[in-house]
Formats: C-alpha cells, sequence, structure tokens
C-alpha cells in the first residue's frame, strides 16, 4: 500500500459538505473550536481547499486575520499541504500575491511569515530585500531578523558607525537575548541603556505582608487586599499588624526580590500593587516572571493564578492578555513562599512587564509622553 | 533486595473488566514498526531486528538536517521515520516531519504555533515528548501540551490544544510525557503542581473519551502498556510520585494502584507481564491476568535508575545511575549482578536488540554494550559528536536516533 495515500476509514470520515466553494470551506475552518470541535468539518473543509490547489492560498493566509490560534493552525496546514503539493508539481506558487500580502502590516503577522517563509524557498533573495525594511514590524519574528542583520552589521563597523546601528537596532529589538547583546555594546561604548524602560518593567510598587502560608493554605485564602485594595488599610498579618509600603527596585529586569528588599519569610505571602495609566482602552500582554505561586488582578478581576513554586524564572515566564481602560487601572499581584528548604527554593521575587503581542513595551501616558523623545532609553 | 508488603496495591472492588476487549494495536500492524516512545509495548525491546552492534562510520546509512531541536525519538510506520522538532527564539513553532526510512529523504513536514506555554529548561525543549501512531495517524504531542493529530501523508485530522483548555497544565521547566496508543484511544499526561490529569482521547475525532485528575507534582514520566492477558484487556500504566496507576485505555478507570510511589522521571516497563517500576531503587510487580491480585516479587534500592528508564534483557534489568554507571540485575531475584561503566551522563533510554544495549550519552558517544549474567562488555564505541538527549527507535535491521542537528540511519553495510 502506498503509505501516502489516504486509508479508506479516514475516507469515510470525510463529508463533503463544500463541494466547490473555497469561502464556505474557510468558514468551516474558523469554526473549530476547543476539545476538537468541529473537526470533521474542518477536515472536510481541507479537501475542498486542496481541489482547488494554488488559487486558494492567499484566501487561506487572508482568513488568518481575526482567526484563533487554533484555527491558524489549520488554516497553516492546509497552506503548506497546498503549497508543498503545488512545488513538488513543479507548479510555482503565486509569487506577485504573495510578496504583496507579505508586504501588508495589517494583515496577521504569522500568516505573512508564513507567505515569506515558503517564498524564501525558491527565492533567498527576499531576505535581504524585505527584512530590513521590517524592524518595527508586528510579526516578532521579522523584527528579530531584521535586528539580527543590524547586529550583524554593527559588529563589522566601528565608532560611532557601529553605535548607530546598534541604536537603531535596539528600537526594534524586543527579544532579551538582542536586547542584551545590543545594550553591552552600546554600554561599551560608553552609552547607557535604560533596559527597564524598553521592556516595560514596573518599578514602583506598594506592598503589604506578609500574611500566613504556612503548608501553602495561603494560595486560595482571600486576605482583605483581594476585596479592595485600600491604601491606608491596616491588617492583621502573619506577624503583627501590617499596613501597604512603598517598595522599588532599581534592578534593569525589574525584579523585585521580596527576599532580598524585606525578607525571606517562610510559609508567607505579601501582596503588590500600582497603578498604571493607560492614554486609552487597549489590549496589552501583563508578562510576568517569578519562582513563586501567584494570582494577578486588574482592575479587580482576577486574570490569571498560578500554584507552582520554584520550579525556574524566566522573563516572560507568563504571558496575560488583559484588557485595560482609559485612565487609572490598578494591578494587584500575590506572591507566595512556600517551606521548602533547598537552596535553589528560597527565592521570593518577581518581575512584571507591560507589552503588545511582539513584546515591545506599551508605556504608561506619563512615561509615554517622556518619551516623545526618539531612542530615550539611551542615555 | 526486599520484599514489599502487599498492602501497597489497591484495586477496585467494583471495577468490572467483564466485556473489555481492548488489544494493543487493532490497527494495521507493520513488522518492524516502532510506533512510539520506547516501541509499541513501551519497553525498549527490539524483536526479531539484527541491528548493527560493531559500530563505525560505515554504519551510518544517512544522517539529515533537521529545522529544529527535540528530546522527542524518532518513530517509525512501514517505510517512514516520523519525528518531532520545536523551533524559534521562543520555540513555539512546532514541526512534525516524515523521512523515507531507505533515503532519508523528507517526504512531508508540517509546522504549527504552540496554543501552550513553550518555556522550557534550556537542556529540556517544547519538542520532548516522542510522538506515537496507531499505524494510520500520527499523535504529536509536545511540552506545550499541544496534541496534533495527522494522517501518515501529514493531512491534519485534529488538533487539541491542552495547554489552552487546561491553562496551568504546564511546567515552568517544561514536561515530558509521552502519549502511547491503546486501541482507539490515545493517552497523554499533563502533570505539574499546577494543574495535573491524564486523558483519553479518541484517535479518529480528537474527542476526550475521559480524563481524570492525577496528583498535582511535577511528572516527567511517560505511560506504559500493560498487554492484555486472558481475561483483561491492555491496561494504561500511568506513574507518578504517589505510584503507578493501571488505567481502563476506554474508561479512565482505575483498575488498581500501586501506591508505595514512584520517580517522577524514569518510567515503568512491562516484560513479561512484570512491571518493572522505578520506585524506591527498583520495584517489581506481577498483576494476575485479571487485574484482581497483585504480586509483590522485589526491591532493590541498588538499582535505582537516574534519566534513563530501565529496561530488561537477557533475563538481566539495565538502570543507568547519574555517574553513567550501567548496573545489571538478576530479574527474578532483584540482586544487583554486577556494574560497568559508561562514559557521561543519560539522558535517553537505551534501545534492547539481539542480545545488546544500545546507549548514546549526552555528549553523543554511542556504546554498544552486550550484557551476560556474570559481566557487561562494550562491544564498540562511536563518537558522533553531538548532544544527543533522546531514545533510539529500531525498525526492519536498523536503528534511529535523533541529535540535537539531525536525524540517523544506523544499518549494516550492504
Amino acid at each position: 500500500m502506498n503509505r501516502f495515500t489516504i486509508p479508506i476509514a479516514m475516507l469515510c470520515l470525510v463529508t463533503p459538505a463544500f463541494a466547490d466553494d473555497a469561502a464556505d470551506a474557510i468558514k468551516a475552518i474558523q469554526s473549530v473550536g476547543e476539545r476538537s470541535k468541529g473537526a470533521t468539518n474542518a477536515r472536510a473543509a481541507v479537501q475542498t481547499l486542496k481541489q482547488h490547489g494554488g488559487k486558494n492560498l492567499l484566501p487561506i493566509l487572508k482568513a488568518f486575520k481575526g482567526s484563533s490560534l487554533l484555527t491558524k493552525n489549520w488554516l497553516r496546514s492546509v497552506f503548506e499541504a497546498i503549497a508543498d503539493a503545488e512545488q513538488k508539481a513543479g507548479r510555482a506558487l503565486p509569487k506577485g500575491d504573495l510578496l504583496t500580502f507579505v508586504k501588508d502590516t495589517s494583515e496577521s503577522p504569522s500568516a505573512r511569515r508564513l507567505a515569506f517563509e515558503w517564498l524564501l524557498q525558491r527565492s533567498p533573495q527576499l531576505e535581504s530585500e524585505l527584512i530590513p525594511g521590517m524592524l518595527l514590524d508586528p510579526s516578532p519574528d521579522f523584527r528579530r531578523d531584521a535586528v539580527r542583520r543590524l547586529i550583524d552589521q554593527a559588529s563589522e563597523a566601528k565608532d560611532d558607525a557601529a553605535t548607530d546601528l546598534y541604536e537603531k537596532a535596539l528600537t526594534g529589538a524586543v527579544h532579551e537575548d538582542q536586547v542584551t547583546t545590543i545594550s553591552k555594546a552600546l554600554k561599551d561604548a560608553g552609552k547607557e541603556v535604560d533596559i527597564s524602560r524598553h521592556f516595560g518593567f514596573l518599578m514602583t510598587w506598594k506592598i503589604i505582608g506578609p500574611f500566613d502560608n504556612k503548608d501553602q493554605k495561603g494560595f486560595p485564602i482571600a486576605y482583605p487586599p483581594e476585596a479592595k485594595v485600600d491604601l491606608s488599610a491596616e491588617y492583621d498579618g502573619q506577624l503583627g499588624k501590617v499596613k501597604w509600603e512603598p517598595i522599588a527596585t532599581d534592578d534593569d529586569y525589574g525584579v523585585l526580590d521580596i527576599g532580598k528588599q524585606i525578607e525571606n519569610y517562610k510559609g508567607s505571602l505579601m501582596y503588590t500593587t500600582t497603578t498604571w495609566q493607560s492614554e486609552k482602552d487597549q489590549a496589552v500582554e501583563i508578562r510576568l516572571g517569578t519562582p513563586n505561586a501567584w494570582k494577578l488582578w486588574v482592575n479587580g478581576a482576577l486574570v490569571f493564578e498560578r500554584e507552582e513554586y520554584h520550579r525556574g524564572t524566566r522573563l516572560d515566564q507568563y504571558k496575560v492578555p488583559v484588557s485595560l481602560k482609559a485612565g487609572s487601572n490598578t494591578i494587584l499581584v500575590k506572591i507566595c513562599q512556600n517551606e521548602q528548604e533547598q537552596s535553589w527554593a528560597q527565592d521570593y521575587k518577581f518581575q512584571l512587564r507591560v507589552c503588545d503581542r511582539t513584546g515591545a513595551a506599551v508605556l504608561p501616558v506619563t512615561q509615554a509622553a517622556a518619551n516623545s523623545t526618539p531612542r530615550k532609553e539611551i542615555r | 533486595m526486599k520484599y514489599l508488603p502487599s498492602a501497597t496495591i489497591r484495586i477496585p472492588a467494583a471495577l468490572a473488566l467483564a466485556g473489555l476487549a481492548v488489544t494493543a494495536f487493532p490497527s494495521p500492524t507493520h513488522a518492524g514498526d516502532w510506533r512510539q516512545f520506547r516501541g509499541n509495548d513501551a519497553n525498549s525491546i527490539a524483536l526479531g531486528e539484527n541491528l548493527p552492534t560493531e559500530l563505525s562510520g560505515d554504519s551510518i546509512a544517512w544522517k539529515v538536517d533537521l529545522p529544529g531541536r527535540g528530546l522527542s525519538g524518532p518513530i517509525t510506520v512501514g517505510q517512514q521515520i516520523l519525528l518531532t522538532a520545536s523551533s524559534g527564539y521562543s520555540q513555539d513553532r512546532l514541526h512534525i516531519m516524515s523521512f523515507d526510512a531507505e533515503t532519508g529523504e523528507t517526504q512531508w513536514e508540517r509546522q504549527f504555533e504552540a496554543t501552550g506555554r513553550t518555556g522550557c529548561h534550556p537542556k529540556m525543549c517544547v519538542a520532548t515528548p516522542t510522538p506515537a501512531s496507531d499505524g494510520e495517524r500520527v499523535f504529536a504531542f509536545y511540552s506545550s501540551s499541544d496534541l496534533i493529530c495527522t494522517d501518515l501523508a501529514g493531512n491534519l485530522q485534529w488538533y487539541r490544544g491542552l495547554g489552552a483548555e487546561y491553562r496551568n497544565a504546564s511546567n515552568s521547566l517544561g514536561m515530558s510525557s509521552s502519549p502511547i496508543v491503546i486501541g482507539s484511544t490515545v493517552i497523554v499526561q499533563a502533570e505539574s503542581e499546577a494543574e495535573a490529569f491524564a486523558a483519553g482521547v479518541d484517535t479518529v475525532t480528537g474527542e476526550t473519551k475521559w480524563k481524570i485528575d492525577r496528583p498535582r507534582k511535577a511528572n516527567w514520566t511517560s505511560p506504559t502498556i500493560l498487554p492484555a492477558a486472558e481475561g483483561r484487556p491492555a491496561l494504561a500504566l500511568l506513574q507518578s510520585s504517589a505510584g503507578l496507576s493501571a488505567v481502563d485505555p476506554e474508561t479512565g478507570n482505575v483498575v488498581w494502584t500501586f501506591d508505595n510511589g514512584a520517580s517522577t522521571i524514569p518510567s515503568s516497563l512491562v516484560v513479561d507481564g512484570t512491571v518493572v517500576i522505578p520506585s524506591n531503587g527498583l520495584t517489581t510487580i506481577k498483576p494476575s491476568a485479571d487485574g484482581s491480585a497483585i504480586e509483590s516479587v522485589w526491591n532493590a534500592s541498588n538499582l535505582g535508575p537516574s534519566t534513563p528508564s530501565p529496561v530488561v534483557i537477557n533475563g538481566l534489568t539495565i538502570t543507568v545511575n547519574s555517574a553513567g554507571a550501567l548496573s545489571a540485575g538478576d530479574i527474578t531475584t532483584g540482586e544487583r549482578l554486577w556494574q560497568l561503566r559508561l562514559k557521561g551522563k543519560f539522558s535517553g533510554t537505551p534501545l534492547a536488540s539481539n542480545g545488546h544495549l544500545f546507549f548514546f550519552n549526552e555528549a553523543g558517544y554511542a556504546f554498544v554494550v552486550r550484557p551476560e549474567k556474570e559481566k557487561g562488555k562494550i562491544v564498540s564505541e562511536l563518537d558522533l559528536t553531538e548532544t544527543i538527549l533522546a531514545s533510539p527507535a529500531a525498525s526492519d535491521n536498523a536503528f534511529y536516533v535523533r541529535s540535537d542537528g539531525h536525524l540517523w540511519k544506523f544499518s549494516e553495510q550492504r
């Protein structure tokens, strides 16, 4: 048996519900949901789209926009299946259409990247033609490539020319490794980089605690700050009366180290809060890194919680999509420490930043105003 | 060596197994297939194979580039070698690839974007679980808890974003549990301190047949198959720090449990009805055919494995400790018979075939060992000079292993 023929049992699962209508087929794919909802219809839709070969490639890419990640994966798989079949059959992909699509930054970043990578297989020169103009692209992958090119060029250049290239690269850099490379080079050239501002870390907080978390029982307990953030209030804490106190960090990566800045109270938890002034209603990501169990509220609504201790921490460890309203937004974080005794289980800290989906900082109004000067994070 | 108290094993009295008749692999079987982590029976044994034991550069039939890293091992179905990888700065690009077993040529590749968390310890990566197949489909599972099913031609059949459906089912160090297939169910474990479950997913529709809560502890082990026996269907053995649970693959009902604790990294295996468990060193039990009685056989604290799972060959249990020392124990008594020093650290589980063991250390050094009752002997060595953290697979008188950058085929010279 030819292993690439679809087994008869699988063909029987396919309902030819989209005989000739690509638009309906795409709609069927866009209807897939969690728990395999709509998968049977999607399989049939894929067959319909494949029947018409390359002419459906562009509609498939356009359907990425506004689709869920799950749906995008279905669309991606049918795009790849068609593109692969076309190329194996010796037929060229619609290069002009795909190129126009790649350049259209209003389209889905992941769809544009998909089209680009397929074009690149036959047209490698597109890398040098397109990537330099993608430093501030909505796709983090394109941005990364553009930054990499500038870093490479800077490493070959000297003095002011190198500095200029690094400074330009920094404007698009959203990944830690690239920002680290660039900031080190600029520092060596006598320039200081405000890394915390570049990433959008929140540096100034109010903190209250400790509250009891012995035997890790405090995680589900709603201590008073969860009901209301009242900065003038005083409560019974784990070791006596507690009240909100100011705390700040000057760490480049925004790490608020409770264990070092206050004390590593074993079996305790703390609440930290701050306000974030948004110039408009907007969707952002709050990205958090911590080795401790945590909960996060925005404007009183719990947006995520995770009860895991000491399994490592890193920049952007957790990405939480949230909606901010125009004006003042209250961010509240609950950070929990357990009683593990191992040396690697003593951290009591977190870092938190606000950014867009590419990872580029979204600054609050006050900082954004100060940011009107180009390259503000370089001093 | 010591014996375990029988009280550590519990069997739900009300459980009725009558009427269930699930075999391990009802789908088309191809002689020589290696369809999941540690092979069809999840015990690392390749029967009937004639693998090259004198390794040299001439043993390498082909070597192909890979588009990303992986701790996942290859699987084989017919003449296809199937493998996963992850790539990208955030490792959010998930790859499934099919290679021609004869030539190494890439037959197809599909890429997806992870829907769950992709953060991992630097040594691990998102493509750590080995995929599985029922002979008609591929089930690719990732640290992000994306469970993707394609047919053997790469056509997407269904997609479960289990990391998005259950948003805390992740571990900040990464997840590694590989799926297994029993009958028409693909069984996955997604277990961490924050959320832990096992699920049985319909191989055809991708719908959940069952989902059961599991101990909320970090767990990197993979499920194992207890093959069907007279009067009893095949069962899935789910390991955790609490022990081992035998689960009906159709319903998720727990048939019996072993509650004496177990490792959270190396996984159990079953050979000739004996369950070998990384528990308090190494422990063996023998469940009766109908599951109503479990015999504790032996426990040996000096046979404990590190990361690689144990294997059984030539009447010996074989384990490797964190110092790279191989220990051989008597499968009937648990007595440690001998040790053999290998080089380096090991992550991948060795392959057992034609009386030999095939090891790859983390530095990419291959060892072929012939274990006998009195001693073990290194038959040949070969330095592949690339990081290897995955477990090999065997099929049609060849074996396959993936390094960080390549997929390798080894076979006798022709």
